[in-house]
């Protein structure tokens, strides 16, 4: 018997919620289970998939989005966690067919090679510019402290974000 | 990774949380989940429901408490408690150690109650609340006590909460007047976590030693109180000569660990030498 009980409790246990959030302006209704994580609702569920899944083990920050505009490791909030929130993503940043200027600035200043981890590291980027527009390049490094790459050694980045940062201010100006 | 299937279920408030650690039917409290989900990822830890707590107002925020200090609600998150100004006013030491504390990511969702439940022997929250004489509020549905965080840590990933019980706040108490603290913290570069650190306050009167709080993080089995170092220190001359001293005795009834990153004898030469770096910038903050 004792092996049908833990089954039964194993199948209660998946029976799927839903959650509601708003994703890149757009509200969201999606059932998941318990267990899946904002990661995969994202991606798998709808398809985001400029969101990536590096390490998956709340280290690399491939996985990186904003959450009611802080940068989470979202490999690392379940998405029942994220009821009622708005979640800004890669695909999110861009206007139409105008690139975000932190997006300009990385394309311009060579900070991906592979760029695998950048969808990340410009989400952790914003998150950083929206509390502080001006940041000394020594408070970039340590704001992309949770954010690996692989490829460039990283000076390109910390380039690209103080020219993206700056570009924001501009923008910011000119307005 | 995917976790071992389990139920999820948003706590109604406090009395809600309460209410359900009080049955027989297990729950996990979740709060920041910067600790737990992972664990759960890499099926280290296996739950059957998940009481989401990060939404309770009653155990968010910062307070200046009537008694002096701060309480700081157990959901608080690490970047919450950096953005703070009553935190930057009464405990710019806790400040200083949470500003080093994983990523911006994690303090984005890691809280200090979340922290200071899962207690990581590493966690450098730890040796901070020891140093600042912290103490650990909990509630359960028929009880409420406080307690000092000396005590409340008993090794790897245990503390004195019962499972009925909710650590509601985290208070800070005002310091001695003139005291200084300071963090010192040497950490293995991949993970981040400390090899060793050692949290500092002392206090100065006429000379001498008047206040001495020293705990240690990350060498022993969880974060611990360096008495042997405080006792060396207190009444006596607030000299170099003293910290260097008293400093050697850093690890002295402390059962040191190893591990690949560091064995026993390097991870007790790396804790004298962030006691002794404390111990001096904790001389040179504080008055007299």
């Amino acid at each position: 018997m004792r092996p049908v009980i833990r089954r039964i409790h194993r199948e209660v246990r998946r029976v799927p919620q839903e959650v509601s959030l708003v994703v890149n302006g757009v509200d969201r209704r999606v059932s998941v289970e318990p267990r899946r994580m904002l990661a995969e609702l994202l991606r798998d569920d709808l398809g985001l998939t400029g969101t990536n899944l590096g390490c998956d083990t709340t280290q690399c920050g491939a996985c990186t989005v904003l959450l009611d505009g802080r940068a989470v490791k979202s490999c690392s909030v379940l998405a029942l966690q994220a009821e009622g929130s708005s979640v800004t993503t890669i695909e999110g940043l861009a206007e139409g067919g105008t690139l975000h200027p932190l997006q300009t600035a990385f394309a311009e200043c060579h900070g991906l090679q592979c760029g695998f981890c950048t969808p990340g590291m410009i989400l952790a980027a914003a998150d950083l510019i929206a509390r502080d527009p001006d940041p000394a390049p020594e408070t970039v490094r340590h704001a992309l402290e949770g954010n690996l790459c692989r490829c460039t050694g990283y000076h390109t980045i910390v380039d690209a974000v103080l020219a993206g940062a700056a570009a924001m201010r501009d923008d910011g100006a000119a307005r | 990774m995917i976790p071992a299937a389990f139920d999820y279920r948003r706590a109604d408030g406090l009395d809600d949380v309460l209410a359900a650690l009080a049955t027989d039917a297990p729950v996990t409290l979740l709060a920041g989940g910067q600790s737990l989900l992972p664990l759960l990822k890499l099926r280290l830890a296996e739950v059957g429901t998940l009481l989401d707590i990060g939404r309770i107002p009653e155990l968010h925020g910062v307070r200046v408490r009537d008694e002096g200090g701060i309480a700081i609600g157990a959901t608080t998150t690490w970047n919450e408690i950096l953005e703070d100004p009553l935190v930057a006013a009464h405990a710019p030491l806790l400040r200083q150690v949470v500003a080093g504390i994983g990523d911006v990511q994690v303090r984005n969702r890691g809280t200090i109650g979340g922290s200071v439940a899962h207690a990581d022997p590493a966690a450098d929250i730890v040796p901070a609340l020891l140093a600042l004489d912290a103490t650990i509020a909990l509630r359960s549905a028929t009880s409420r006590r406080a307690g000092p965080a000396d005590g409340f840590f008993r090794g790897p990933f245990e503390t004195v909460r019962r499972s009925d019980e909710l650590i509601v706040e985290i208070r800070i108490p005002a310091l001695p007047a003139g005291a200084g603290g300071a963090w010192e913290a040497v950490s293995q570069p991949a993970s981040g976590w400390s090899i060793a650190a050692a949290a500092a306050v002392l206090a100065v009167s006429d000379g001498r030693i008047s206040h001495a709080r020293v705990a240690l993080g990350g060498a022993g089995e969880c974060g611990v109180r360096a008495k042997a170092v405080e006792a060396a220190l207190v009444d006596r001359p607030a000299t170099p000569e003293t910290l260097t001293a008293a400093a050697s005795a850093a690890t002295e009834g402390i059962a040191v660990q190893g591990d690949l990153h560091a064995d026993a004898a390097y991870r007790t030469s790396v804790a004298r030498v962030v006691v002794r770096r404390a111990l001096e910038a904790a001389r040179a903050r504080a008055a007299g």
